[in-house]
């Protein structure tokens, strides 16, 4: 690595985000630091307030020691990152097979008329956005929403706006 | 292979053994027995993605694919059963979903792998009403074309780069259906075997930029040739429309080039149409004439007469043909004249007063790929000889240890064992300390000449580690780069890799310049050595030498001074006060200043003859362009010339007649000595001051390669500033310059300047062939930076 890039690398991945990745590596063995790229870009995720910048993937990349592309194969393919800012509840409506059938797309256009924002926007004073997923893993109890880390089950639009309206 | 590692299966009822752990796509292809494929490529890891493979295997639930199933014991597979083709037609659905099916508007249309499998397996209506998806198209720079939307995601090209050409630069951003193949942040790919992605991509998603759209596959008439930038020698299919070189693809030749070749080899061809000379011309009181060929060649041969003997000097391309270096070489001793060499870049020759013959690699290609070890002094075959670099990598993939003595940290695409990056002052210290540490590991004399160089110097680890790695492996290879070769030092760094290859069991080679440098050592154009590799009785001056001691006349062959020459300045000098008679396939107005006769001679392509690779195969290829205007093979040119200058022995029917007498006088001869006996002279170059490190730039090698607008527009070949340390830099007082003026004796060039940490202290990068350089001085040569 080149001294420039160095500093670039500390100057985006803070101390504490280093120390935490250093964690996600020792799992793995000597050489397979490219094993930690989800758990890095998950940790610089949450420092930069929920999503992912090209700057930060690379800082991975060059952390990790993979080329950068490899990163942006991972951070685009899991719907957990993200590449644009997020509101402050995050709300993944669950998009595929089970929950279709059970009305996600009622809940999707409930919540781009309530919210006033697409898919991927976020809503002006910065509280939500909202993001269709694929299948959350829990199609027994379809519609399936996550919002932050918890998963709401069985929604129908009146129950979603009730949850929302108890988020600060 | 014992009878153990083979099993039996059968394919569609033919009974067949096959190693254990083979595919079943690769034994049904060993058997010619077709299975639609659209992921799997031999040379690439299997990804088993497109399904488009699927077969029936007995006892097997589903259908398997074919790629991905390794054969087992009394396996029975059927590639045509009804259950087969079933999911074979259904996966061709799925994949036609997406298709634009835009065939009559795309490139590959007529040589598309989806297009020739959806012939077979294809609906002819299609039951998908719903939208399509379509990918915007990005820039990945000048070679490829990108057609995004018909992409079927087989992943050839991302496994391409990442296991190939060693550098991912493609990727798959996102996922399902809304996976998109690309660099994901816009930028030019810049792997030099970038061009292979258009060959692997089984659609029309990368295709060829410099030739799109400029003919139909069906209209090209395909013929074998071989590539001449470097010593490979890669085998080449050349496309051609109406008699014209349309495109290059590899011609497989597993040996030499295996199925790649690389972006040089792949898109020279765009410069066979700039800047032809199209009829002979002679100069007269300072004006151009255009004259018909027989008051040119009178012309010609006259002045060459009246400089007979020791005043000419005859100067040829490492890239023409073996014929027509062969009867240049005929040409010179008919004239009395010695003075002959193609060794251009060469910066020093005093071993040519051994009588050594330096012309070979020492290993062959294939066998680089296994090396255990090897050290490249001098050298970065990845840019410089990408197929010899690919080998290399193979090789150290395979766990072999490769190590590099280079002024410049290149960017490698694996893991070197070591590395020592030293100014070249400082190259023969460093390779003396490797020898000397190889003396000590592996015992043994040193020889005589060489003692005095390895007492008292300093072993470090590095050379500890490089030491041991050669004794450690079989037959390692120690490879003298084109940078070596062009280092004033070029005997002593020889002398001393031929030690170290002696001592570690191994061998020493050069990896000469241009694609028939070792033909040109056979054909007796080097200034001790006659035709056939004899010693000459009365040895003439070398390339260096009969510009520095400027003759009265000179015959170039292919050469244009300023672009080709270890010193440019001096070559121009010594040219403008001479009669100079030019055979060249480009009017250049350095030509047009410099000489005083021009002869168009047919380029590559154009031209049938002979090439010789750096392990010493003989590549025969025919005439398959028409050359531009009044343009002839350069063979016959010198033919004529021979018959007009009244010499003996010319009166040759064909260019094979002229390789057939060449071969019959070499087996005569032997096999030339390549061993390097001493240590001739003074070192000439020494650690102080500031040094000029220089190779040609990769994509400037030669009359062709720079004329070709694609290459030069990539990133490689826009990469021609000056490189420095930043430490030099700051001490120069530098640090914040863009350009930067470069002394050189007399010569003074304003160029730009580049910051690099991988360049030693004490050296700058400058590459030579470019439109700074030709300005310039020595290669690798004392220079002075101050600001502009
Ligand atoms: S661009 Fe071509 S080679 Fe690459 S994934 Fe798409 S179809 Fe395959
Ligand atoms: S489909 Fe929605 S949770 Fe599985
Ligand atoms: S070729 Fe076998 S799955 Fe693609």
């Amino acid at each position: 690595m080149s001294a420039q890039g160095r500093q670039q690398t500390t100057d985006l991945l803070p101390e504490q985000v280093r120390a935490e990745i250093d964690k996600w590596i020792a799992k793995y063995p000597p050489d397979r630091q490219a094993s930690a790229v989800m758990a890095a870009l998950r940790i610089v995720q949450e420092e930069n307030g929920g999503w992912l910048t090209p700057e930060l993937m690379d800082a991975v990349a060059r952390y990790l020691d993979m080329p950068p592309v490899s990163v942006y194969e991972v951070a685009t393919f899991y719907s957990m990152y993200e590449h644009r800012p997020v509101g402050r509840h995050k709300v993944c409506v669950c998009d595929s097979i089970s929950c279709m059938l059970n009305g996600s797309g009622k809940l999707l256009a409930h919540l781009e008329e309530k919210l006033g924002v697409k898919p991927g926007e976020v809503t002006p004073d910065g509280r939500f956005s909202f993001k269709k997923v694929e299948c959350l893993g829990a199609c027994v109890d379809a519609p399936v929403v996550m919002i932050g880390r918890k998963y709401y089950e069985k929604l129908t639009p009146a129950a979603l706006d009730k949850l929302l309206s108890e988020l600060d | 292979m014992s009878d153990d590692s083979l099993v039996t299966i059968e394919i569609d009822g033919i009974s067949l053994k096959a190693p254990k752990g083979a595919m079943v796509i690769e034994v049904a292809d060993a058997k010619g027995i077709a299975i639609p494929r659209f992921c799997y490529h031999k040379k690439l890891s299997v990804a088993a993605n497109c399904r488009m493979c699927l077969v029936e295997v007995e006892n097997a639930p589903k259908p398997l694919p074919a790629c991905a199933t390794p054969v087992t014991d009394g396996m029975r597979v059927f590639t045509r059963s009804p259950k087969a083709i079933a999911a074979q037609k259904a996966t061709m659905e799925f994949l036609l979903i997406n298709h634009p099916l835009d065939c009559p508007i795309c490139d590959q249309g007529g040589e598309c792998e989806l297009q020739d499998v959806a012939l077979e397996y294809g609906g002819d209506v299609s039951r998908f009403s719903e939208g399509k998806r379509v990918v915007p198209d990005p820039d990945i720079g000048p070679l490829i074309a990108t057609g995004m939307t018909r992409c079927i995601h087989c992943t050839r090209c991302v496994r391409f780069g990442e296991e190939i050409a060693g550098v991912k630069e493609l990727g798959a951003a996102g996922r399902g259906e809304h996976t998109r193949i690309g660099t994901y942040m816009a930028h030019a790919v810049t792997s030099e075997l970038s061009g292979n992605v258009i060959d692997i991509c089984p659609v029309g998603a990368l295709t060829a930029r410099p030739s799109r759209y400029s003919a139909r596959a069906w209209e090209l008439l395909q013929a074998p040739s071989v590539a001449v930038h470097d010593c490979v020698g890669s085998n080449l299919s050349v496309h051609l429309y109406q008699k014209r070189v349309n495109r290059v693809v590899p011609r497989e030749n597993e040996a030499v080039n295996e199925c790649w070749i690389s972006d040089r080899d792949r898109f020279s061809y765009k410069g066979l149409e700039r800047d032809r000379l199209l009829v002979p011309m002679v100069k007269e009181a300072g004006e151009w004439r255009e004259v018909a060929w027989e008051e040119a060649l009178e012309r010609a041969a006259s002045l060459l007469k009246a400089n007979a003997g020791d005043g000419l000097g005859l100067l040829a391309s490492p890239s023409a043909t073996l014929e027509e270096l062969f009867l240049l070489n005929r040409i010179g001793n008919g004239l009395g004249s010695a003075n002959i060499d193609h060794r251009l870049r060469q910066g020093d020759f005093r071993l040519d007063a051994e009588g050594v013959a330096l012309g070979g690699l020492g290993t062959p290609l294939a066998e680089l790929s296994r090396a255990g070890a090897a050290l490249v002094i001098g050298g970065n075959p990845r840019k410089e000889q990408p197929m010899l670099g690919h080998r290399l990598r193979k090789a150290a993939l395979a766990g072999g240890k490769i190590s590099y003595l280079n002024g410049r940290e290149f960017p490698l695409n694996y893991r070197p064992h070591a590395v020592i990056t030293a100014a070249p002052g400082r190259w023969v210290e460093e390779l003396a300390a490797i020898a000397a540490a190889l003396f000590n590991l592996a015992g043994g004399e040193p020889p005589a000449h060489l003692s005095p160089l390895l007492e008292g110097v300093e072993i470090g680890d590095d050379h500890r580690r490089i030491a041991e790695s050669l004794v450690e492996a079989e037959r390692p290879p120690v490879l003298l780069g084109v940078q070596a070769v062009a280092h004033p030092d070029f005997s002593w760094l020889a002398s001393l890799a031929s030690a170290i290859a002696g001592a570690s069991g191994g061998r020493h080679g050069v990896i000469t310049e241009g694609g028939n440098g070792a033909g040109a050592w056979l054909a007796g154009v080097v200034p001790h050595l006659d035709a056939g590799g004899g010693r000459r009785s009365r040895p003439g001056l070398d390339a260096r030498g009969m510009l520095e001691q400027p003759r009265s006349a000179y015959l170039l062959q292919g050469v244009e001074p300023s672009a080709d020459c270890w010193d440019p300045l001096v070559a121009g000098g010594a040219l403008e006060g001479a009669t100079v008679v030019a055979l060249t396939s480009f009017d250049t107005p350095e030509l047009r200043a410099l000489a005083d006769v021009m002869l168009p001679v047919a380029a590559w392509s154009e031209t049938s003859g002979t090439y010789v690779n750096a392990e010493g195969r003989w590549q025969r290829v025919r005439a398959l362009a028409e050359a531009p205007g009044d343009a002839r093979p350069g063979w016959k040119v010198l033919r004529v010339l021979g018959n007009l200058l009244d010499l003996e022995e010319f009166d040759y029917q064909s260019s094979e007649e002229v390789a057939d007498t060449l071969r019959a006088l070499m087996e005569e001869l032997g096999s030339a000595n390549d061993t390097v006996p001493s240590l001739p002279g003074m070192r000439r170059l020494k650690g102080e001051g500031m040094v000029r490190l220089a190779a040609a730039a990769p994509y400037r090698v030669d009359g062709l390669v720079r004329r070709s607008r694609p290459l030069q527009e990539t990133v490689d070949g826009r990469d021609l500033a000056l490189r420095i340390h930043p430490d030099d830099a700051t001490s120069l007082g530098l640090a914040e310059a863009e350009l930067v003026l470069v002394r050189q004796g007399e010569a003074v060039v304003s160029v730009p300047l580049v910051l690099d940490e991988g360049v030693a202290r004490g050296c700058g990068w400058l590459p030579a062939a470019s439109e700074w350089s030709g300005r310039l001085g020595g290669m690798i040569a004392p220079m002075e930076i101050s600001a502009d």
